[in-house]
């Protein structure tokens, strides 16, 4: 089952993500242990490192434990590596926040991507803030080469001030290809193992204020790295009336929209060069800094009393691009070139992302949908676009977990129009693993009046299908132990009575299971068990089509929101009760529809059955 | 060695195939010596939302993306895609297009319009548009995924190296890994570039 990676040879020039780069160079870097939470952008990285055969590699269950384990694996010497998102930070930043006091042993790289431009992120924050928050080195890359050399450079100055490194990327940085020249490989020294000192690891407050003073001086000796550090270097030209200060993806952005500026790019951007960045302001006339997507940098040279443009003619949130620098600093750069397009945009149709087709959430949102008089809390996952057309089942989205929090908070204050509101709460496999098993215990110490919704499709859907521990299968696909839900559950204190585990494809059961089980006080816990249909779990059935004669265009089947399904033809007709209504007759995308059964639950005149020729030669396989 | 640069926009919906095919000229390009940046907008747009990979090619390229209005080949594996992109363009800009439509569950639940002629559109606005059927070629050779290499065959007389280079590597991709569809492929790659050159306006 495990897949393994025959690596390149140093010297080597080849194309590659920044995640992919990010991997390589902690191979290259020696690391022992590396952990992370899925998220994107920054998934991939454990997914390439993985692959390395010689490094420990795993999937946490979220973002805080990951980096404990890099915590403890740097205790004992070892080189170690974790990776999330953006807001994965925030749910590792206690643990970060006593680590800048005790320092570590091996070098330790956080590599935290942001998701800036919102690709797939409930918001969109700059991470380059909990390097300022919690006195910490940040590099930044602007490419995968330079994601490459900066990780490796990460670990020796990780080491060399006993510091944990944040390798700061973003979208534009883990997802672009480009050209990487593969360096030399250093094998690390096999660690030492742990020395006990609680002075320095037992972060009591008699300890951790003694620790504070060292980290203040640290901060000094990172100034002094900054203003010395390659990464940090000033692009001169002959044309000095505007020069830029940028860092990450803005850099590119900048060099492509003005070629010939000089440029002071910041690759060690935190803590800032500030006699640097005041001997570059000097040489040029006006000054621009570009960064996404807080001011940070242009705050501390405001805060030097230095004259500088930056958000005042920004954007202060999204993605910079060429096409978005050149007309916003057009005001003080004549000479650049606004390209003459010509071509007008045209307003064509969203295409919002949709459940894939025949996924398990589908019929649990068709049920959602129809019921009345409810508040439904959900989180993060696939299943948030539950939220979306056709369902409009979801009414909160907030951070992992939040689902249980926010439910109980829901039924203890009841406003005037919630009093006989029922309240669900629908939460993932993952999420609840991640963050939501402490809000349920609390939901159930605190004795809430909420139906949990436990869509268990064993698998970390969004970014990808990731192993976790609700499949029993590791980051390398090898058995691991498996989490039992209601055991669980019941453990914590849900009546045995309360827990039912449904098929999600049954819509009767799902649907008198929920009807009952709102109506009652107390919890309950409705777990439901199908697999996502892009893992291997999942196992296609043979496809349906309509029988066109048949249908009656009543449109129930589009309601379930399956993408298999299209409209093609569209009537009016005039009800007995003389309603007009509107028909819509379908047809079914054989090579999509994979057999779940969905739809055909919800067809009143049976005009949807299975794709007679493919019946013969596949047999039906039930689960 | 100067090499000339060129900004190259696939756009289509998620599952099409047009990360396959900006990963494949990305390869192509380097191997030819070229600087190469190719950036895609991934995440939850995997879910039958809007995939747009941008592949920048030249001597030294910065910006993975390609400013608005610089795009010298838009590659559309979906019709209304290539409209919802057009103005990406410049004005001398090619667009190659699949004349394919897919409606998204939001078209089919009345909600919004599909555009009656996207092609019409595209073209009404003075854009040199290249439009077929790579479905029904697809079809007619017997295999539906085959409009991938289809697509790249059209464009690959529009591309900074020879159009032979490219079916090339595509052929020994299959002949590593499918060498029974590696002949069907490089017959799917002559027909595209047929197809551009018969369409050629």
């Amino acid at each position: 089952m495990t897949k393994t990676l025959s690596p390149p040879p140093a010297g080597t020039r080849i194309l590659m993500s920044g995640n992919e780069a990010v991997a390589r160079a902690i191979w290259d870097s020696g690391a022992r242990v590396a952990s992370a939470y899925p998220g994107t952008p920054s998934t991939e990285i454990l997914e390439y490192i993985s692959l390395y055969s010689d490094i420990y590699a795993e999937w946490s269950v979220n973002e805080k434990v990951s980096l404990e384990v890099a915590i403890g694996a740097s205790l004992t010497g070892a080189r170690a590596f974790c990776a999330m998102k953006h807001v994965g930070l925030n749910v590792a930043s206690d643990a970060l926040m006593t680590l800048t006091l005790t320092g570590v042993v091996g070098g330790l790289v956080i590599a935290v991507a942001d998701d800036v431009g919102f690709s797939s992120s409930q918001n969109e924050q700059d991470s380059r803030y909990w390097g300022r928050f919690a006195h910490l080195p940040i590099f930044e890359p602007s490419d995968s080469q330079e994601a490459y050399v900066m990780t490796k450079a990460a670990f020796a100055l990780s080491e060399r001030f006993a510091a944990p490194v944040i390798l700061r990327m973003t979208a534009r940085i883990c997802h672009v290809k480009c050209v990487v020249d593969i360096g030399e490989r250093e094998t690390h020294r096999v660690a030492e193992g742990f020395v006990k000192d609680p002075a320095r690891w037992v972060m009591v407050p008699g300890n951790a204020k003694h620790r504070v003073p060292k980290m203040l001086a640290r901060d000094r000796s990172l100034r002094e790295a900054s203003e010395n550090s390659p990464f940090n270097i000033i692009e001169n030209s002959n044309d000095r009336r505007v020069g830029f200060i940028a860092s990450g993806a803005a850099y590119m952005h900048v060099r492509e929209a003005y070629p010939n500026a000089p440029i002071l790019k910041l690759g060690f951007s935190c803590p800032p060069p500030i006699a640097m960045i005041r001997r570059f302001s000097k040489q040029v006339d006006t000054l621009v800094v570009v960064e996404e997507t807080e001011p940070l940098i242009e705050t501390e040279i405001r805060a030097i009393g230095i004259a500088v443009h930056g958000k005042d003619l920004l954007p202060a949130n999204g993605e910079l691009s060429a096409t978005v620098l050149r007309p916003a600093l057009a005001p003080l750069s004549p000479s650049a070139a606004i390209s003459q397009n010509t071509i007008e945009p045209q307003t064509v149709f969203p295409r919002p992302p949709t459940m894939c087709a025949a996924c398990p959430h589908l019929g649990i949102y068709y049920t959602l949908s129809q019921m009345r008089n409810t508040n439904i809390s959900g989180d993060i996952g696939c299943y948030t676009l539950g939220a979306g057309q056709p369902w409009n089942a979801l009414d909160t989205c907030i951070s992992m977990g939040a689902s249980m929090g926010v439910a109980l908070g829901m039924d203890k204050a009841r406003g005037a129009d919630d009093e006989n509101k029922k309240i669900v709460a629908v939460i993932g496999d993952s999420t609840f693993m991640h963050m939501g098993m402490q809000g349920l215990l609390d939901i159930i110490y605190n004795r809430g009046n909420v139906t949990i919704l436990l869509l268990d499709n064993r698998a970390v859907g969004m970014t990808g299908g990731q192993n976790n521990p609700g499949n029993g299968r590791d980051i390398h696909g090898n058995a691991a132990p498996r989490i039992d839900f209601a055991k669980l559950v019941e453990a914590f204190g849900v009546d045995p009575e309360r827990i039912h585990v449904v098929n999600s494809y049954e819509l009767p059961v799902l649907f008198k299971t929920l009807r009952e089980e709102t109506k009652k006080t107390g919890v309950s816990v409705i777990i439901t068990n199908q697999p996502c249909v892009l893992i291997s779990d999942y196992v296609k059935q043979t496809p349906y089509e309509v029988e066109e004669s048949l249908c009656t265009g009543c449109g129930n089947c589009v309601d379930v929101g399956c993408p298999a399904i299209h409209v093609i033809r569209r009537e009016k007709a005039v009800k007995p009760s003389g309603k007009e209504v509107e028909l819509s007759f379908v047809e079914i995308e054989t090579v999509a529809c994979t057999g779940c059964n969905l739809c055909v639950q919800t067809c009143a005149p049976k005009a949807i059955r299975h794709v007679v020729s493919m019946l013969q030669n596949e047999p039906v396989t039930i689960s | 060695m100067s090499k000339s640069a060129i900004n190259i926009l696939i756009v289509g919906i998620g599952g099409q195939g047009v990360m396959t095919a900006s990963e494949i000229l990305s390869q192509v390009a380097f191997a030819e010596g070229y600087d190469v940046k190719k950036t895609e907008v991934t995440g939850m747009s995997q879910r039958g939302g809007i995939v747009s990979s941008h592949l920048r090619v030249g001597e030294r390229v910065y910006s993975p993306e390609i400013t608005q209005g610089e795009v010298d080949v838009l590659v559309g594996f979906e019709a209304a895609e290539a409209l919802r992109w057009a103005h990406y363009l410049r004005p001398q800009g090619v667009a190659m297009v699949n004349r394919l439509r897919i409606e998204p569950p939001i078209v089919s639940l009345g909600l919004f319009d599909y555009p009656q002629d996207p092609i019409g559109d595209i073209r009404k606005q003075g854009i040199a548009i290249r439009d077929f059927d790579a479905g029904a070629i697809a079809r007619e050779l017997g295999d539906l995924r085959l409009v991938n290499t289809i697509m790249l065959g059209a464009i690959s007389e529009s591309l900074p190296f020879k159009p032979e280079t490219l079916r090339e590597n595509i052929v020994a991709r299959f002949r590593a890994k499918k060498p029974e569809q590696a002949d069907l492929n490089a017959v799917a790659f002559d027909q595209g570039r047929t197809e551009a050159k018969r369409t050629a306006v």
